[in-house]
């Protein structure tokens, strides 16, 4: 993975000195809340129900084993003992107070790390595939071209205050694991005769007016990535809507002015990027790639894990959900479910945990882990001849919940136990839906189905895109929750069809049931996925089911 | 209105005057769908007429918004011996571009922003530098704090008059917030090809 070089340290060293500076002013009354306001959240600190949140960047998901036992030491020593893997890779800490800010970011940029940008409203933490350089299916390893974004998008001072916030996300498989089609701007990598492409999809997102990006440009050369992306944050920059933040997302001014209109103003000033100082040339691309090439993968069979522990029931469900196959014979990568009863919430690890989860990747996968923004863990490189070692150190630290893809992998945002943006609470939700299932043979028979919750309309729960999406909306004061059916991630991404009127917080789980129940009546077989069957039969069936038994 | 001007990252006694237009408000509804220039908190900006009435000040050297300017030139070029202009954020850049004014005839042009979060005058200050070719003085004015000014040097400007009641011996720190950079802008190169990697 990227290591830092003297640039890069002084970088986060100096931002620790900067946002300290900032806090004194605040605290001394020199700088008034309005004014604090965007430079703490541009380092990650909300203001929340209980205390400040601190969310640290983990850029495209990746960290070592030596950041992981640091995010465990500043949980212990800062926060309550754990800490919140969120939908954008990223760490929170619902507890720290304020004063401690500085010191947790000192520690952060010791071992390479920070919570720059992780808020407010500039070019957020850039995610990609937490599959990148070990998946069958990669035609471009992302994480190089993430770390270049990365470090372009760092304090670049013309995005530094935008109308909102912006975020990128890369792909570079045949299947869209980094939802790019949901995001402000969405590449997907392509090769091309050997030279790399980007695919341009912008105006996607979640939130509170949900929209598929649109194909912006086609095969544009590398090189020019950066400046092409310049000028279509600083055509939005200009021209986004700052007057409402409900509509000052780049896909309210690309609907507006049409993405005819939207790329012709773009390019006019991107005048084919030959004048950008921010060309990217053959050795930056060479410099940074180097820090992602594979390891040294030992020359292996292919093991038959399947039959080898047949005899072994959980292990082999464990194996089929939680592993994949990687790109190298004979490994795979783990996926280590943070879902489920021994997580207080979907997402949360406790600092124990992610000190045994860093030991296991020291141990098993190259001292190297992964964050999903399915909120789990991933272990990328495991021998297969080790996968049972390791399946049998994840249950001793109640890790090897075997739940990946299935009904109990909710996907959900901290809610209104935790964020004051939330209009109703969304972990307790999670909770009530995981207890209807105590039989793991019904949830094995639904097979692969995402379920997401979000406690308010800005999505962090990103239920748009949830086979079943969960959204909490406040009428008259008090919580319900609306339920959307349909929605995928993914090649196909689309956005879920609201089912009809919402349901008080004791409903939920029951109706959750009945469209679970009603899709394993009228699905064709058990190869027919959730998704496929809705896909086919539609939203009525649902809907008469749920609202003719409500009644 | 503050004097306390930073240019060429020095504090500086500032000789100019900056005219900024007290309007009446009047409540203006938006229209759903189409797009026009946003300014951050809804607030009216002055109309010809309003500019019209203005009462030019007896002054040397003066900061006039660019409108002004325009309505009223001959009497402004007979009146000062210098004058710089300035523009709102909220003024568009391709109606500036469209102008075909010299803009370095003007020994200073300022941005004027309302609020610290309106980022609007990083990109103007960029374009200006590098479509319109402006080599005087670009100055920030407004709602400027040191927060801001690592970001708006990089993004062309040279000078910034702080905001009133605002240090500017505080705030001329933030200009060296930072020892690098990763991006280039203007006619910086980016730090990968400064060969500082090693």
């Amino acid at each position: 993975m990227y290591k830092y070089n003297q640039i890069d340290q002084n970088i986060v060293n100096e931002r620790v000195a900067q946002y300290q500076d900032q806090l004194n002013r605040f605290l001394k009354k020199e700088l008034t809340d309005e004014e604090f306001r965007p430079l703490r959240l541009q380092n990650g600190l909300y203001i929340q129900r209980h205390a400040p949140m601190l969310r640290v960047a983990i850029p495209y998901g990746l960290l070592s084993s030596v950041q992981l036992r640091t995010l465990a030491d500043i949980a212990d020593d800062f926060d309550r003992g754990y800490g919140h893997f969120s939908t954008r890779q990223n760490i929170q800490y619902n507890w720290p107070k304020l004063e401690d800010t500085p010191k947790i970011l000192k520690k952060l940029a010791d071992v390479e790390m920070h919570a720059i940008q992780t808020s407010g409203n500039c070019i957020r933490n850039i995610t990609t595939d937490p599959f990148a350089g070990v998946s069958p299916d990669e035609v471009i390893d992302t994480r190089y071209i993430a770390e270049i974004l990365r470090q372009w998008s760092t304090f670049h001072p013309e995005f530094a205050l935008l109308p909102r916030k912006f975020k990128i996300s890369i792909s570079g498989s045949k299947s869209d694991r980094a939802l790019i089609k949901t995001h402000d701007i969405g590449l997907e990598l392509i090769e091309k005769n050997q030279d790399l492409y980007a695919n341009i999809y912008v105006g996607g997102g979640l939130g509170r007016t949900p929209m598929i990006g649109v194909l912006m440009k086609e095969l544009l050369p590398i090189k020019h990535l950066l400046s092409y992306c310049e000028s279509i944050i600083r055509i939005y920059n200009l021209y986004g809507r700052r007057d409402n933040m409900y509509k000052a997302r780049i896909k309210i001014l690309v609907k507006s002015l049409g993405i005819n209109d939207f790329k012709r103003q773009v390019e006019a000033d991107w005048d084919n990027g030959n004048a950008s100082p921010n060309m990217l040339d053959d050795n930056e691309i060479k410099r940074v790639k180097v820090f992602f090439t594979s390891p040294d993968y030992e020359i292996l069979e292919s093991q038959e894990l399947e039959n080898l522990y047949s005899d072994n029931k959980s292990f082999v469900n464990w194996l089929k959900r939680n592993t994949r196959p990687h790109k190298q014979l004979g490994y795979r990568s783990v996926t280590i479910s943070l879902k489920g009863k021994y997580q207080s919430a979907p997402g949360d690890i406790l600092s124990n945990q992610m000190r045994a989860v860093a030991d296991l990747a020291d141990q098993f996968s190259y001292g190297e882990i992964r964050s999903t923004h399915e909120q789990n863990l991933v272990l990328a490189d495991v021998k297969e001849t080790k996968i049972y070692e390791l399946y049998e150190s994840l249950i001793t630290n109640n890790l090897a919940e075997a739940n990946i893809g299935l009904v109990t992998d909710i996907i959900c945002c901290p809610g209104g136990d935790f964020c004051s943006l939330a209009n109703a609470k969304s972990i307790p939700i999670a909770k009530n839906i995981e207890n209807l299932f105590d039989d793991y043979d019904y949830i094995y028979d639904l097979g692969s189905i995402s379920l997401n919750i979000s406690g308010c309309m800005n999505a962090c729960g990103h239920h748009h895109v949830g086979n079943i999406g969960i959204l909490g909306v406040d009428k008259d004061g008090s919580e319900w929750y609306q339920i959307t059916l349909g929605g995928q991630q993914g090649n196909e991404a689309s956005l879920g069809k609201v089912i009809g009127p919402s349901f008080s917080e004791e409903q939920v789980p029951g109706v959750v049931k009945k469209i679970l129940d009603t899709y394993l009546s009228l699905r064709n077989d058990d190869s027919e996925l959730f998704i496929d069957c809705f896909t086919r039969i539609g939203i009525d069936p649902f809907k008469q089911i749920i609202y003719q038994e409500e009644a | 209105m503050s004097n306390q001007l930073i240019l060429n990252k020095k504090i500086v006694n500032n000789d100019w005057v900056f005219l900024l237009p007290v309007i009446e408000q009047k409540e203006v509804k938006k229209q759903a769908g189409k797009v026009v220039m946003f300014k951050v908190t809804g607030e009216n900006f002055p109309e010809d007429d309003d500019l019209n009435k203005i009462k030019l000040p007896d002054v040397s050297k003066i900061l006039l918004p660019l409108k002004l300017y325009l309505l009223r030139k001959d009497e402004i070029e007979k009146k000062y011996s210098e004058v710089g202009l300035w523009l709102y954020s909220h003024e568009d850049f391709q109606w500036l571009s469209n102008l075909n004014l010299d803009l370095n005839k003007f020994s200073v042009i300022g941005i004027y922003i309302e609020k610290f979060a309106d980022g609007r005058i990083y990109s103007l200050g960029n374009l200006i530098r590098r479509k319109l070719k402006f080599k005087n003085d670009l100055r920030a004015l407004g709602d400027i704090l040191k927060d801001q000014l690592f970001f708006l040097d990089r993004s062309g400007f040279s000078s910034f008059l702080i905001k009133e009641g605002r240090s500017a011996e505080e705030a001329i720190k933030g200009l060296s917030d930072f020892s690098h950079s990763y991006q280039a802008t203007l006619d910086e190169i980016p730090s990968w090809r400064k060969n500082l990697n090693g």
